[in-house]
């Protein structure tokens, strides 16, 4: 139901690395639990509307008035790799 | 010693208030307690001798409470039960959590659980799995299965955790004790790491529906920082009724039949016959689109969570595996660092929303939650609340479920459909079978809470749990 | 603007040109959390856990920036949503901390407007990227390159505008591009600096058969950091695009960017290779309703708009065309010269406001540079005051023009530095008096001119001016001239 060049294609967008043995697993784990979801197909939801929240809120808005920020000290303790300025990652266009 | 244990949080409370009891003893004994245990509850306690600040004149007094490490806790860390997240320490404190210890609760540590929430077992916890106190070969249920361990034996008067799709009640059943889900958004989410956004609330896990009350009510409150949150419209009351006269109590089939394992079945029905003994009104009722919960919570879930575990990137936070292009370093440190269920879920989420495919999953999974939701609204037009087993079995043997993901995800059956319709539901232990907790829950209407709390206690005051071989006696 | 067309075979070409303008706005804080916004400041001092996506932390949306909004939105005649909501758009970078950009998808705020003769699409509330920097030499990681990340600017309230594809050519993007950036400017929502990135422009570009409805396969053209290179560049793409259709080729779907020191196009490597954004409806957020309040609010709010401004002046000052789109297109030149206006002159006569205008456009422009006109050291009153003396004749245009330089220098009132200087031309009966001394004392090249040497009258009107110290009016010593001689 869900084959190997989906869950690759699917590990990609979701920058996930899966080992061979992972992705087969993944396919018959998956395939099986989305065989179970497909039952919603049983039901007539033409008419219904989606719930994309169940609080009644609207407007929930802040006002525009600076709050204090994080010293950067703070903000890049937790980084794995920091220069004393930011946070260091691979450049995008780079290639190993 | 043991009278320290016989205490639950209300009383302890009291107790300090009254100058009888002394916060700091109380704080060491249940910590040294914790440090010795063996049921991997805890991931974090602080060092001996290390203590919070004791309020006493606040309502929690200083009152020990364990958190669930889903809660970002300033300075100390939190990890989601996640290997991902292995050393982080938030730069901020969980608005529910500040909620509880500006009214005097006491940090005493942070428990153990499934990884972001995702499990009915805690067997998916990057740090090890939780044992039931009952009986250490069977799992506690999750994920908030560290709290509620905790809880069971004995290891703090209280805790909180989190619940999506179960797992604040689940637990609760598994472990004999209480546990409530609040109605969405009457509890801040801001700090708590987020899962299905859509989903997840906090709350309490306590020896009874007093203990519950009581924290509830102090966590509750609208948060300028959760866009979602709101104000309770009701004050949370310390329940006190002794009978159920007049209320009534909806039964449907679909939550209470099938997949119920004969041994629940049984506890379950003895309950409904207490039910009327106290006065209460057992109503049949339909809910027709729960069936489909599983379902539309295993689209719904995994969607949201597949956005909100994007973060986990190895650039600000967290670990890190380096790799030598961008690509690479993404892909292998979410590999290292995320356990199999998460990445199923993400893997699930992803495919879900993904081109092609999110008008048939996704979409349609939220049509359900409208349909699950007017089923409720037509049900609480006929009755009061509602009542179900809170879970199909009873605690599972660890390793029981692990090869089976859809097996596991059916234990969510019966708590799935109230997140789903963001209404509130708690779980009170019913009795036992084969040794083992079973968990009655009653569910009602949004903001219900102050009428769940008082049909749970006198329901609990009837049931009088009290069993001898209960794991905080031993 | 008349569509560009490129004779090919039997078929003419027209570019189809459609612009995605993204303005950061000038609130206080950032979209989603209180960090304040401030350009220049040093790497990531302007963070909070919120914009740096940690853990369990939610976006709470800026009231100001919907505030905005429905500003922009009227600004530019779109219809209102009665209820918008904000959508994950998801996708791995480094700049994008929760790894999804909080933007809107298919029900934005603002939909189906128009600007100078462009139908708008749609505009949309969303938060800025943070910012990549090459790590440069300080930064390589096992040998590979290091970018560095600043999350300053991650958060940054943006409104996304989408023109269709109504632009025809590369000047008309170019010019409604401008007139997009003043009505902004005028609404004071951005500081729309297309050098500073407070104003952004892409182009999608195709070229079709005149008379074809279908589209042709369009290229996307990012990061033109000015007009004049938008114009470049997109006339450089309809010229890539045409050789390709000419030598029968087919367009590819792709993304560029181009150089102006070169002048050429090169593809840009695409952030993803699938574009499957997985959009879904944010559940952090709710939606954003607008009321009656705040919608009257937005509309108080808006001063006049460039467009408006100029058919006023048309219609009410009588200004010629560009003079009014000159006045009303750079907005502190139309206040400075409705300021002025207001002021009389008093120079003599009622002022006259295409000669004010004249005056400002061209003299006062081209003295204070840069610099705005509120700030310089001419005041609109006696500027004012100065047009009227030239008007009514008291001064000459030249003398005019030197009593400017002195208020650009150093402030001052044109009466004044007239009757310092001695500017004043003379009054009639003293110029006839020294019209007729210059004829006496011209007797030959007054025989020269009656006899047709026009010419002549030159030595004569030298005289006169020389008497005058060049201060007489040119033209009317020129005609006293004739009148005496009689010619």
């Amino acid at each position: 139901m869900i084959d190997r060049d989906q869950v690759l294609h699917v590990a990609k967008l979701a920058r996930l690395k899966l080992t061979d043995d992972e992705v087969e697993r993944m396919s018959g784990e998956l395939s099986t639990i989305l065989d179970h979801i497909e039952t919603i197909g049983e039901l007539d939801l033409a008419d219904v509307a989606p719930t994309s929240h169940v609080v009644q809120l609207e407007n929930v808005l802040r006002e525009d008035v600076p709050r204090p920020c994080l010293p950067r000290e703070k903000a890049l303790e937790q980084a794995p790799d920091a220069t004393a300025e930011g946070f260091r990652v691979p450049s995008p266009a780079a290639h190993a | 010693m043991s009278e320290l244990l016989d205490l639950t949080g209300a009383q302890a409370a009291e107790k300090i208030k009254a100058g009888e009891l002394d916060p700091a003893e109380l704080f060491d004994f249940y910590r040294d307690r914790a440090a010795e245990e063996d049921l991997n509850a805890y991931l974090w306690l602080p060092d001996e001798g290390q203590r919070p600040e004791f309020k006493t004149d606040a309502p929690l007094a200083g009152v020990p409470l364990a958190i669930k490490d889903l809660f970002c806790t300033e300075g100390v860390p939190s990890t989601a039960g996640s290997r991902i997240l292995e050393g982080y320490r938030p730069p901020y404190t969980a608005t529910a959590v500040e909620n509880l210890q500006s009214a005097g609760a006491a940090m005493l540590g942070k428990t153990n659980m499934d990884e972001f929430a995702m499990g009915s077992s805690n067997e998916n916890s990057g740090y090890g799995p939780v044992k039931n106190p009952w009986n250490h070969d069977y799992v506690p249920g999750g994920s908030s299965g560290g709290s509620a361990a905790a809880v069971a034996a004995g290891l703090a008067p209280w805790a909180i955790g989190t619940d999506t799709g179960g797992s604040i009640r689940q637990p609760a059943s598994l472990c004999g004790i209480v546990g409530l889900k609040p109605t969405y958004g009457s509890v801040s989410r801001y700090g708590m790491i987020a899962f299905a956004s859509s989903l997840d609330q906090c709350g309490p896990l306590t020896r009874d529906v007093t203990d519950a009350a009581l924290l509830y009510r102090h966590m509750v409150g609208q948060d300028p920082c959760d866009s979602t949150s709101l104000k309770h419209p009701e004050t949370i009351e310390i329940p006190t009724a002794e009978r159920l006269d007049g209320k009534r109590f909806g039964v449907p089939p679909e939550l209470t039949g099938e997949g119920v394992e004969p041994g629940v079945q049984e506890v379950f029905q003895q309950t409904l016959r207490l039910i009327e003994e106290l006065g209460g009104e057992l109503v049949d009722i339909a809910l027709p689109h729960s069936t489909y919960g599983i379902s539309a919570y295993y689209v719904i879930a995994p969607a949201e969570a597949s956005a909100n575990l994007a973060r986990y990137d190895g650039v600000r936070y967290g670990m890190r595996t380096v790799a030598d292009d961008l690509t690479a370093q993404y892909e292998m440190t979410r590999h290292d660092g995320f356990g199999p269920e998460v990445k199923r879920r993400i893997m699930l989420g992803t495919y879900a929303l993904s081109s092609g495919y999110y008008d048939a999953y996704y979409g349609n999974a939220q049509r359900v939650r409208t349909k699950i939701a007017e089923d409720f609204t037509n049900a609480f037009e006929q009755v009061d609340l509602i009542v179900t087993p809170t879970s199909p079995t009873v605690a599972f043997k660890l390793g029981e479920k692990t090869d089976d993901p859809l097996a596991m995800y059916l234990n969510d059956a019966l708590t799935v459909p109230m997140p789903l319709a963001g209404i509130p539901a708690i779980s009170i232990p019913g009795g036992l079978s084969e040794d083992l907790p079973v968990g009655i829950q009653l569910a009602g209407p949004a903001f219900s809470e102050n009428r769940i709390f008082e049909a749970a206690y006198a329901l609990e005051r009837a049931i009088g749990w009290d069993p001898p071989e209960a794991p905080w006696k031993r | 603007m008349e569509a560009m067309t490129e004779q090919l075979g039997e078929h003419r070409y027209e570019p189809v040109i459609g612009l995605e303008i993204h303005v950061q706005l000038a609130t206080r804080t950032k979209m989603f959390c209180g960090c304040k916004l401030s350009f220049g400041d040093p790497p990531n001092t302007n963070t909070c856990p919120v914009c740096l996506g940690h853990p369990g932390t939610l976006p709470v949306v800026n009231a100001q920036a919907v505030h905005f909004a429905l500003m922009v939105a009227e600004a530019l005649g779109c219809e209102i949503a009665p209820r918008s909501i904000f959508h994950r758009k998801n996708y791995f970078y480094p700049d994008l901390p929760k790894g999804y950009q909080i933007s809107q998808y298919d029900i934005p705020i603002a939909r189906n407007g128009e600007l100078g003769g462009v139908r708008i699409h749609r505009a949309h509330l969303e938060e800025d990227a943070a910012k990549l920097v090459h790590a440069g030499a300080s930064g390589r990681i096992h040998g590979a390159e290091a970018s560095i990340v600043d999350f300053n600017r991650g958060g940054t309230p943006l409104i996304e505008i989408v023109t269709e594809p109504d632009i025809r050519s590369a000047a008309q993007a170019a010019e409604w591009g401008r007139l997009l950036r003043a009505t902004l400017k005028a609404t004071g929502v951005s500081d729309v600096n297309m050098e500073e990135g407070s104003l952004r422009i892409d182009g999608n570009i195709s070229i079709r058969p005149v008379g074809q409805a279908e589209f042709g396969t369009k290229t996307e053209l990012k990061n033109m950091n000015s007009f004049r290179f938008l114009e470049r560049g997109l006339d450089a793409e309809i010229a890539r695009q045409t050789e390709i259709v000419k030598g029968g080729g087919q367009v590819e779907q792709e993304t560029l960017h181009f150089d102006p020191t070169t002048g050429s196009l090169s593809s840009l490597r695409s952030k993803e290779e699938a574009h499957d954004y997985r959009y879904f409806p944010e559940p952090d957020l709710v939606a954003i309703a607008p009321t009656e309040a705040m919608l009257e609010k937005a509309s108080a709010d808006l001063p006049e708009l460039p467009t408006a401004r100029a058919e006023r002046f048309e219609r009410d000052h009588l200004l010629p065309t560009d003079q009014a789109h000159l006045l009303a297109f750079r907005g502190e030149l139309g206040d400075y010269f409705e300021e002025a206006l207001a002021s009389g002159g008093d120079g003599g006569g009622d002022l006259d406001p295409t000669a004010l205008a004249n005056w400002v456009t061209s003299e006062l422009v081209a003295r204070i540079g840069d610099t705005e006109p509120q700030d310089s050291n001419v005041e609109p009153a006696a500027l004012a005051q100065l047009v009227g003396l030239v008007s009514s004749k008291t001064i000459s245009r030249d003398a005019g023009k030197e009593v400017l330089d002195v208020l650009a220098e150093s402030g001052g009132e044109p009466a004044a530095i007239v009757e310092e200087r001695g500017l004043a031309m003379q009054g009639a009966d003293e110029l006839s008096e020294i019209v007729d001394r210059a004829l006496e004392a011209n007797p030959q090249a007054v025989e020269q001119f009656k006899e047709g040497k026009g010419k002549a009258i030159g030595a004569i009107v030298g005289f006169v001016m020389r008497e005058t110290k060049g201060r007489a009016d040119g033209g009317e010593v020129n005609r006293l001239i004739r009148e005496k001689i009689g010619s």
